[in-house]
């Protein structure tokens, strides 16, 4: 509507003040909708939009603008704090909620009304908007005012809602609300005027219930108890909180339920962390990593009372086995390696499931097993019983006899255990010697996967290096299997009328045996080791054959008077009996000399055709054991019920455990020299502990070396001028080119 | 004229050499002389004899420090013997031409050996001064109590004594090598003894003196 009059600014507050008025009457009613009449709206709105365009001196931007500050501090002051500060406590709440909710509609109606002022007078200006007019007066005016208070009352209904209360979660929502508000764009006030003094409180709150729980519960009550006021403090967040209390809240209660009663907590006698282990509890320990995991550092006690806790059960597995084999019996070494695994995959499964595989427990496993994985039983090293272990392990036979699944499983798991074994290279000098005797005596019997499989998982571990040998040896039995068929084919007559079979071993792959060609061989042997030489010589260039008779086997048939028996013997056995075709008697001294037998190997021998099992020969004194002086003679009456008999030979009793030492620790040597000159060659100039470090650093791999040892060849090396000590420092060494 | 630079030098050297001959060839000759006395005509060297009544005529035993340390200024190479080389050397660098200027001579030569940079040398000097054989590397424990009484034990008593007794009693080590003799000297010099305070193993010590320190600890626990 045009009008042609200018409106007078005291005019125009008069229509101002009225709208105003009938505003604040309709909040007071308090009816569902707040509406203004829309004429009056109108009037109000076109009245402003006038007074606003007038031309000068009658345009009263300015004077509307302060007129509207007036109008919202006046409420403010006037009508809203009044009314909030007759109340208390949950009231309180109440009517500033209320108020607030009011103020919110008084300022978006007058705002409609001054609307030409924000459009184009502010921006203009570049004043304060409406809005921010206004909450700076609501601010000033009444937040400041009974922040106090209400802030008080607010932490004590949080504390009642903790305790189990029910509370009116919007209503403090909302009264939260102004806290952010009165910021002005910045979460400062409700910061500091709320957050500091609820993060305070629920610092005591906690405090109290921790010590309270801690003496009441056992451990999986309390970090139930944790789990849960832990979930609620998330909850009252999300209810009504701001959602950067959230963070904080949770620090604080982790940090007082959990982090400062740790100790106490996990080492509780009956329901700690090691009572939780021993009695399978899974749910609790899962809830026992999902509480301290967020926490940083959290998770350190708890997997270092795994690790002593498992390190406990290895330590007594090892106790059971030494305190048996002090009493006699040696079973329980054995068993002790299945033991050992078994220890290993159950507690392998917690690590996977309620540890969630972390790191941490993986290396807290690690580091108990390698505790008490390299404790000694009866005098054998670790790395001798799970070589011991193995051996029985492929030997097994019939209803011993494992699934290719279990045999791999079980494999899997050795390998996993040699892991922990700090003297690897006495495992891998045990397990060669085992893995020849099993190659060369019992080939029939030997599963080539498995024997295969084995040495593929260590290599895949330990690196190429370390089952180069072990892989020569299967390797050259299957060349050997080869070769013989080629030797059959190239002869034309059996030669000596024997059934020659060798296998030709690489020197370097298998352990040393002490050679036998001083032995004086019946012909028609003679003929066959001869005509074996000579294929062997076509096929192969500048090679040198050194015959292990002592490994051998021989199936002779005895012409026995009531029935002819064949016999399987040692090649050493086959010897001696050999003799009796040409004599039916011949004293020991005889035997001696012809065959060129030492004396030890001869006894065993004697031993095993006429004074155990079977009396193959019949012996001169007929007393139990072997002297100089006795004569043998063939046995013709001897018999048995079965066509074929194995006449076993007791092995030479050498002290393998002595040996493997002694050719380790030369090995040792080795490896620690070449070590040492190779660091010394790439630094030049390096002090003695950085070499010492360096050096068993690098032989970690293999074995853990002795730092006397070190220090030994260090000297040694010296002495030899691979390095010097520097003239200004003895305690630093020069690389000698 | 001037002579060439090069001219003149050869001139003063063959001067300094008629001077050898002449001036001081008098000295040279009386070392010679002295040489003569207790060396053995057909082998042309002093002996163990000639050494011997050397010793004697300087009242000195023969297993005195001060003969030692007349061989290591001699630069002498085989124990027990002075060749005429060695003899002149040392002789002449002492001053003496005379047995009595010898005597004389030997307080200020011990003076000299016992100088901080020079006894370490010396040290040295008296172990390979014992290796007899050509080849040989290390000395047997025997010689090794002596040599050590004799060159340590008037600056070093008690650690000579304790080591010593030890070296007795261990089963270790059958003989003893340069670098862990001087080893020794280094721990007489640098650790306090009977305390060893500063002593730690785990640095560069050789292993013998390790066990030994360990042998002590042992001894006073």
């Amino acid at each position: 509507m045009y009008r042609a009059t200018i409106i007078d600014f005291e005019q125009g507050c008069k229509c101002l003040e009225a709208g105003v008025s009938e505003l604040k009457r309709i909040l007071e009613e308090e009816t569902s909708e707040t509406r203004i009449d829309p004429k009056q709206y109108l009037e109000l709105y076109t009245t402003i939009y006038n007074m606003c365009i007038q031309k000068h001196p009658h345009d009263h931007s300015q004077r509307l603008y302060n007129k509207y500050h007036d109008i919202v501090e006046h409420y403010a002051k006037k009508t809203v704090l009044p009314c909030v500060q007759q109340k208390h406590d949950e009231y309180l709440l109440r009517e500033l909620s209320r108020r607030w909710d009011h103020y919110k509609v008084f300022v978006k109606w007058l705002s409609h009304f001054f609307n030409y002022l924000e459009r184009f007078f502010i921006p203009q200006r570049n004043y304060p908007s409406l809005l921010e007019v206004a909450m700076k007066s609501f601010r000033n005016r009444v937040y400041l005012e009974v922040q106090v208070n209400a802030k008080d009352v607010v932490i004590a209904l949080i504390d009642k809602e903790r305790e189990g209360a029910q509370i009116d979660m919007e209503l403090l929502k909302n009264v939260l609300d102004i806290f952010v508000q009165s910021g002005m764009g910045t979460i400062e006030r409700y910061k500091e005027d709320f957050e500091m003094f609820l993060l305070e409180e629920t610092e005591s709150y906690y405090a109290r219930k921790a010590s309270r729980w801690i003496q009441e519960c056992s451990c999986p009550e309390y970090m139930i108890k944790s789990e849960e006021s832990l979930k609620k403090e998330k909850e009252r967040v999300t209810h009504y909180l701001h959602s950067s209390t959230e963070s904080k809240l949770v620090e604080i209660v982790q940090d007082i339920l959990l982090v400062s009663v740790a100790k106490h907590l996990l080492e509780k006698e009956h329901s700690g962390c090691s009572a939780l282990l021993r009695d399978d509890k899974t749910d609790d320990l899962s809830r026992m990593y999902r509480l301290y995991h967020p926490i940083p550092k959290g998770l350190e006690p708890v997997a270092d009372a795994f690790r002593i806790y498992v390190a406990r059960e290895g330590n007594a597995l090892i106790k059971q086995a030494q305190d048996a084999a002090a009493n006699g019996s040696l079973v329980e070494a054995q068993v002790l390696v299945g033991k050992i695994i078994d220890l290993h995959e159950k507690y392998m499964v917690y690590v996977m499931d309620c540890f969630k595989n972390h790191t941490l427990f993986h290396k807290a496993l690690k580091e108990a097993f390698e505790v008490f994985c390299n404790k000694k039983v009866a005098g054998s090293s670790s790395a001798e019983l799970v070589a011991n272990f193995c051996d029985s392990l492929f030997k097994k036979s019939g209803n011993d006899k494992l699934s290719d699944e279990a045999m791999e499983a079980t494999i899997d798991n050795v390998v996993k255990l040699l892991d922990y074994i700090s003297d690897k290279d006495i495992f891998s000098e045990f397990y060669r010697k085992k893995l020849a005797r099993r190659l060369l005596f019992d080939h029939h019997k030997v599963n080539k996967e498995h024997e295969t499989s084995m040495i593929t998982k260590l290599k895949r571990q330990q690196g190429g290096q370390y089952t180069s040998k072990m892989e020569g040896m299967v390797t050259d039995m299957q060349l050997a299997k080869e070769f013989q068929k080629g030797f059959k084919g190239s002869l034309t007559a059996k030669p000596g009328g024997i059934d020659l079979a060798v296998t030709v071993l690489n020197t370097g792959f298998w352990p040393s045996y002490k050679t036998s060609t001083d032995l004086n061989l019946p012909r028609e042997m003679v003929e066959c080791v001869e005509a074996f030489k000579s294929y062997y010589g076509t096929k192969t260039n500048q090679r040198k054959l050194r015959w292990l008779y002592s490994h051998g086997t021989c199936h002779v048939i005895g012409s026995f008077d009531p029935k002819p028996i064949e016999l399987v013997l040692s090649t050493y056995q086959a010897v001696v009996l050999c003799l009796f075709n040409n004599t039916e008697r011949l004293t020991y001294q005889e035997i001696i000399e012809q065959l060129n037998l030492s004396h030890e190997d001869l006894v065993r021998v004697l031993l095993s055709l006429s004074c155990a099992k079977y009396r193959i020969l019949n012996k001169e004194p007929a007393s139990k054991s072997i002297s100089t002086t006795d004569v043998f003679e063939f046995n013709s009456k001897f018999t048995s019920t079965m066509r074929r008999i194995k006449v076993s030979i007791p092995p030479p009793p050498i002290d393998e455990r002595k040996k493997v030492v002694e050719d380790v620790d030369q090995d040792r040597r080795y490896a620690i020299d070449a070590c040492i000159v190779r660091i010394m060659k790439s630094r030049k100039v390096l002090p003695h502990q950085q070499l010492v470090s360096q050096c068993v650093e690098q032989l970690s791999r293999m074995f853990k070396p002795d730092i006397k040892m070190i220090k030994k060849r260090i000297e040694d090396l010296i002495t030899r001028d691979y390095l010097k000590r520097d003239a200004k420092n003895h305690h630093i060494f020069n690389y000698v080119a | 004229m001037r002579r060439s630079s090069a001219a003149s030098k050869k001139k003063s050297d063959s001067v300094t050499t008629d001077l050898f001959r002449s001036g001081s060839s008098k000295e040279m000759d009386r070392i010679d002389h002295l040489f003569n006395q207790y060396a053995n005509t057909s082998s042309n060297l002093i002996d163990p004899e000639g050494v011997e009544q050397l010793c004697s005529n300087l009242e000195v035993s023969h297993t005195d420090i001060r003969i030692l340390m007349l061989a290591w200024k001699m630069k002498a190479e085989k124990q027990g013997y002075f060749t005429q080389e060695e003899w002149r050397r040392g002789l002449k660098a002492l001053r003496a031409d005379t047995i009595n200027k010898l005597k004389k001579a030997l307080p200020e030569l011990e003076k000299e050996v016992r100088r901080q940079t020079n006894f370490a040398d010396f040290y040295a000097y008296a172990f390979r001064y014992c290796l007899t054989e050509e080849k040989q590397k290390s000395i047997d424990i025997e010689t090794i109590c002596q040599l050590l009484d004799i060159v340590m034990g008037s600056t070093f008593r008690a650690q000579v004594d304790y080591f010593v007794e030890y070296l007795k009693i261990q089963n270790d080590y059958k003989v003893i090598n340069m670098d862990q003799w001087m080893g020794f000297y280094r721990f007489c010099n640098e650790i306090s003894f009977p305390d060893m305070t500063e002593y730690n193993p785990e640095l560069a010590w050789p292993l013998v003196l390790d066990s030994f320190v360990e042998w002590i600890s042992e001894k006073q626990a």
